[in-house]
């Protein structure tokens, strides 16, 4: 059995089947990960000790019936974000270099209560900022269905992963498209989760309002399995919220059939490429051919969301990030005298281009005489930002429209441009502000061959809903299926 | 010119719940350094607050107990700036809607009339860290165990117009937190912290004059004598034509002065913004009510019940009521029975003067109620005259002995068999007869000696009264 040709799912089957063990597929993954990750650079670590006494572990609880459910055996990566005990959690970012977390982040410990074996610690953009994982301070993810692009950002490293057959499943972390647009440029599918659909103890926090970790997987039926094991209330997070307990059964045979399905026409306006447009608008011919309803409405607050969504994400983020000061943990400057010096050199240092440049625009944002002209200005577009959502499903049941402006660009194009970079997350971040899931599943192909995605996006704790649609278009299509020729 | 001193508090007081605001680590005060810390209040990577709910009941009891509005939709926010005690670089606190507001608590101005000071807001925080500065190493040591120990702030209107004033809220103030199990508010361990600040004006200006803001005042006398200090300098300043800075100062109270710590133009922009990772808290009238009513008595309506039910004097029910020690040795020492007026003369004369004496806190002090009611007991029946119920409470104050078994042990009873004491008078009255001649001569002073005389031989342990009867029957 090809044991990279399945999904987390069908992986979880055979090894409940017995007919794969756990330390085969681990090891498979392993194997795999050291022999064609340096073309990609997805993980930063790789944890091959640990992961095989893990599965030895795990291969005991399956055959005691400690762990029954659908993913227990089945390898995963994590991104470098969620803390993990012992293991290096670095963000991508030189500041946290040689910081070893004392704790597990709840999700974690869920992954570990549901039978999974984790295989090592994802690339991403420094601290989840950027669209590219270019900011990694371990140097770039590649694209794998072409490695002179981009992955995406910031879950690159999980996105590029599980595309690339190094991971049949991750978790990545989305606060204003870092799940769903990387999913869309590697081809994979992402489910950015209703905020306090899953808790975020343990995630490294960039913007609290706006983070949700969520699963990256190959198909809609993985991501629900995945999700169904890391939702719910968490007593360490009081942002997290109870959730309807997912149906595994329901999802995967899930339907489109009469489901009401709004195109915000401002999602399809200028500065959407051909291809994209294209590869979209014949998805929303695919759901109604599935019996949806498919209708065209207007969106216009739009406009509002990346300027409200780069103030609130800055405003939190210089202040999470503050805590990096090189007196506890983490890189501190050698040549430092003195406490300010400690504080100044240690940061300067340790911190790269883009960080500095939301630590400054968040000081900027938030300082006496410029709060009431940008942070309270924010808060107010996210009102009006979240009674927009509110309004449009009172008559959709699901909100269909692109990712990403454009699929995945060559390496160094965004960074040369951070202006350009910010305004194509327009189609992710107001989802993030509005708290409402998301999923990001692959719809076609560009001109230049590379992935197209699609997001569904839907009520509130309602993921249900779009993972049964998104699978409902999966059982129709055959995108999720390719794979990039390099692997 | 007259000139008028205008001061406002600022006062933190830590509560005593049992675990800190935002994690399950200990709050006790005096643990070896960093023992009680975990990954949250160490602020480490991913971390993330969850509010202990028993912070939310102590300031809606503050509130309620200082007359405040308690806000129904209260959120934290938090205050940035570095400093390595602050292991997040930001404190929670609360600026943008306090749990509490517009309360006051009632003092006496300087003609005895009463008088409200406002209090502007009550808010909840959590406390930073300490640094200790190793003197052997030369080092800077960080101490994360009062990370994260919850604090109220409680912020008065620039109200007070003297020292007097402020000294009496802080009193009010004090007892308030204490008797609703609040805070031990214990200043030498830094439960409770007070800033003043300080402006003067032109008797009759309605305009304020430029504050400074004084800290480290670690006790009750340093702040009188901080804002005397405080005043003449500031009217010193004004008199030579100068002009007042704004700037917090710091008291040092071994040379009695202040200095300037740093000025207005030093002062941080501590980009408030509200505290993400806490949802806002909805503060239900059903709550509020289930607060209000699980409410301890507070000091003015014990003062009131003292006066009404139990009789005593305005002044006694002022003391006892402004100590929470000493209210609660006073109220547990009447469940035995013993009269009001008794036992608040025994706290106000000689437990004070013990506590005095051996430079005792009321709060630390180990006496039982059951003792000094014992001792009272024993001087109210004459079991024990007075002279031997004090030394017998000295004895049980400091070394905790019990008071029967003491006047047991040491044959301190009262003589009341009558057959018992007549011959010891009889034996006197063949000792003295100079004395009792004088007497029979119709020289009636002559009685007193002789009365001191049998009263020694009885060792003071006969009642004074019976003696004397009893010497009038055998000589008259």
């Amino acid at each position: 059995m090809e044991i990279l040709e399945l999904d987390a799912l069908s992986l979880g089957a055979a090894i409940r089947a017995r007919k794969l063990g756990v330390r085969e597929v681990t090891e498979c993954y392993l194997n795999e990960i050291e022999a064609r990750d340096g073309a990609y650079h997805c993980y930063n670590t790789v944890c091959r000790a640990s992961a095989l006494a893990r599965a030895d572990e795990v291969q005991k609880g399956l055959d005691d019936g400690t762990y029954t459910g659908p993913l227990a055996g089945v390898p995963v990566g994590v991104k470098d974000n969620i803390c993990t005990k012992g293991i290096p959690t670095t963000c991508s970012s030189k500041i946290l270099s040689g910081f070893l977390p004392t704790y597990n982040a709840t999700v974690v410990e869920r992954l570990k209560d549901a039978g999974m074996v984790l295989l090592g610690k994802l690339n991403m953009d420094e601290f989840a900022m950027g669209s590219t994982t270019e900011t990694s301070f371990t140097g770039p993810t590649r694209n794998p269905w072409d490695t002179s692009r981009v992955p995406g950002g910031s879950s690159g490293g999980s996105a590029a992963a599980v595309a690339a057959r190094l991971a049949p499943i991750a978790l990545g972390s989305d606060t204003g498209g870092s799940i769903r647009q990387p999913a869309s440029f590697c081809g994979v599918s992402g489910l950015k989760p209703t905020y306090g659909a899953v808790s975020r103890y343990g995630l490294v926090a960039y913007a609290s309002s706006l983070d949700q970790i969520g699963p990256i997987g190959r198909t809609a039926a993985d991501c629900a399995a995945l999700f169904s094991v890391i939702q719910g209330k968490d007593s360490r997070d009081g942002t997290s919220m109870e959730t309807p307990s997912l149906e595994l059964a329901g999802v995967l045979e899930g339907t489109l059939q009469g489901k009401r399905v709004g195109l915000p026409a401002d999602y399809f306006g200028d500065g959407l490429s051909a291809d994209v447009r294209a590869a979209v608008e014949a998805a929303a011919e695919t759901c109604r051919s599935l019996g949806a309803t498919v209708e065209t409405f207007s969106l216009p607050i739009v406009k509002y969301a990346v300027p409200a969504y780069y103030i609130i994400a800055c405003a939190e983020a210089c202040s999470n990030l503050s805590r990096y000061d090189g007196i506890k943990y983490g890189y501190r400057a050698e040549q430092a005298e003195g406490l300010l010096d400690v504080y100044v050199r240690s940061r300067a240092e340790g911190f790269g281009m883009e960080v500095k440049r939301r630590i400054m625009l968040g000081n900027f944002v938030l300082s006496a005489g410029y709060y009431d002209a940008y942070y309270n200005k924010a808060l107010k577009a996210k009102k009006l930002i979240q009674q927009s959502f509110f309004d449009a499903f009172e008559r959709f049941d699901l909100l269909l429209g692109p990712v990403s402006p454009a699929t995945a660009p060559k390496l160094g194009e965004s960074l040369s441009d951070p202006l350009k970079m910010y305004l194509d997350d327009i189609y992710t971040v107001m989802i993030n502000i509005a708290g409402v899931p998301s999923m990001a599943l692959p719809c076609g192909f560009g001109e230049n061959g590379m992935p197209v995605g699609m997001q569904l996006i839907g009520k509130p704790f309602c993921e249900a809903e779009i993972l049964s649609a998104a699978a409902a278009f999966q059982r129709a299509t055959g995108f999720h299926r390719q794979f990039p020729q390099s692997v | 010119m007259e000139w008028e001193v205008v001061m406002g508090l600022e006062v933190h007081t830590e509560l005593a719940t049992k675990t800190k605001i935002f994690c399950g680590c200990s709050t006790e005060f005096g643990g070896a350094p960093n023992t009680h810390v975990c990954e949250v209040c160490a602020g480490m990577p991913g971390t993330l607050p969850v509010l202990n709910r028993r912070v939310v009941e102590f300031a809606v009891r503050t509130g309620l107990a200082t007359n405040c509005a308690i806000t129904r939709k209260t959120k934290f926010d938090r205050k940035n700036y570095f400093y390595p005690d602050l292991p997040k670089a930001y404190q929670i606190s609360q600026l943008y809607l306090p749990i509490c507001r517009n309360g006051y608590i009632e003092v006496k101005d300087a003609a005895g009339a009463p008088k409200k000071i406002g209090i502007h807001e009550i808010h909840m925080e959590e406390d930073a860290g300490k640094l200790v500065h190793d003197a052997v190493s030369g080092c800077t040591l960080v101490d994360y165990n009062r990370c994260g120990v919850p604090l109220l702030e409680i912020v008065s209107e620039p109200d007070f117009r003297s020292a007097a004033e402020v000294i009496e809220y802080l009193e009010k103030l004090r007892a308030i937190l204490q008797f609703t199990g609040v805070s031990d508010c214990k200043m030498q361990e830094g439960s409770l912290r007070a800033d003043v600040n300080l402006s003067v004006r032109r008797a009759g200006s309605a305009e304020f004059g430029t504050r400074t803001e004084m800290k480290n005042l670690n006790s009750f006398r340093a702040i009188a004598r901080a804002i005397e200090y405080e005043a003449q300098r500031q009217i010193d300043v004004l008199e030579d034509g100068g002009t007042v800075v704004q700037e917090t100062r710091r008291w040092d109270d071994d040379r009695g002065v202040s200095y300037a710590m740093r000025s207005k133009e030093d002062a941080q922009d501590y980009k408030y913004f509200p505290e993400p990772d806490l949802p806002p808290l909805e503060i239900s009238d059903a709550y509020i009510e289930k607060v209000r009513a699980e409410m301890p008595e507070l000091p003015d309506a014990k003062r009131r019940r003292y006066v009404e039910e139990l009789g005593l004097p305005e002044y006694d029910t002022s003391i006892l009521t402004g100590d929470l020690a000493l209210m609660r040795l006073f109220e547990a020492t009447i469940s035995y029975g013993e009269s009001p007026k008794a036992v608040a003369n025994w706290i106000m004369g000689e437990v004070m003067k013990l506590l005095n004496d051996t430079g005792t806190a009321a709060e630390d002090m180990t006496l039982s109620p059951a003792a000094l009611a014992a001792v009272i007991r024993m001087v109210q029946s004459e079991k024990i005259n007075r002279g031997t119920g004090k030394t017998v409470l000295e004895k049980v104050f400091c070394e905790g002995v019990d008071p029967e078994e003491y006047v047991e042990a040491h044959n301190l009873a009262q003589i009341t068999d009558l057959s018992a004491i007549r011959p010891v008078l009889e034996d006197v009255i063949a000792q003295n007869e100079k004395s009792v001649s004088e007497y029979k001569a119709g020289k009636t002073q002559a009685m007193g000696y002789i009365m001191g005389q049998a009263m020694r031989a009885l060792k003071g342990k006969a009642p004074a009264k019976e003696v004397q009867r009893l010497l009038h029957e055998l000589l008259d």
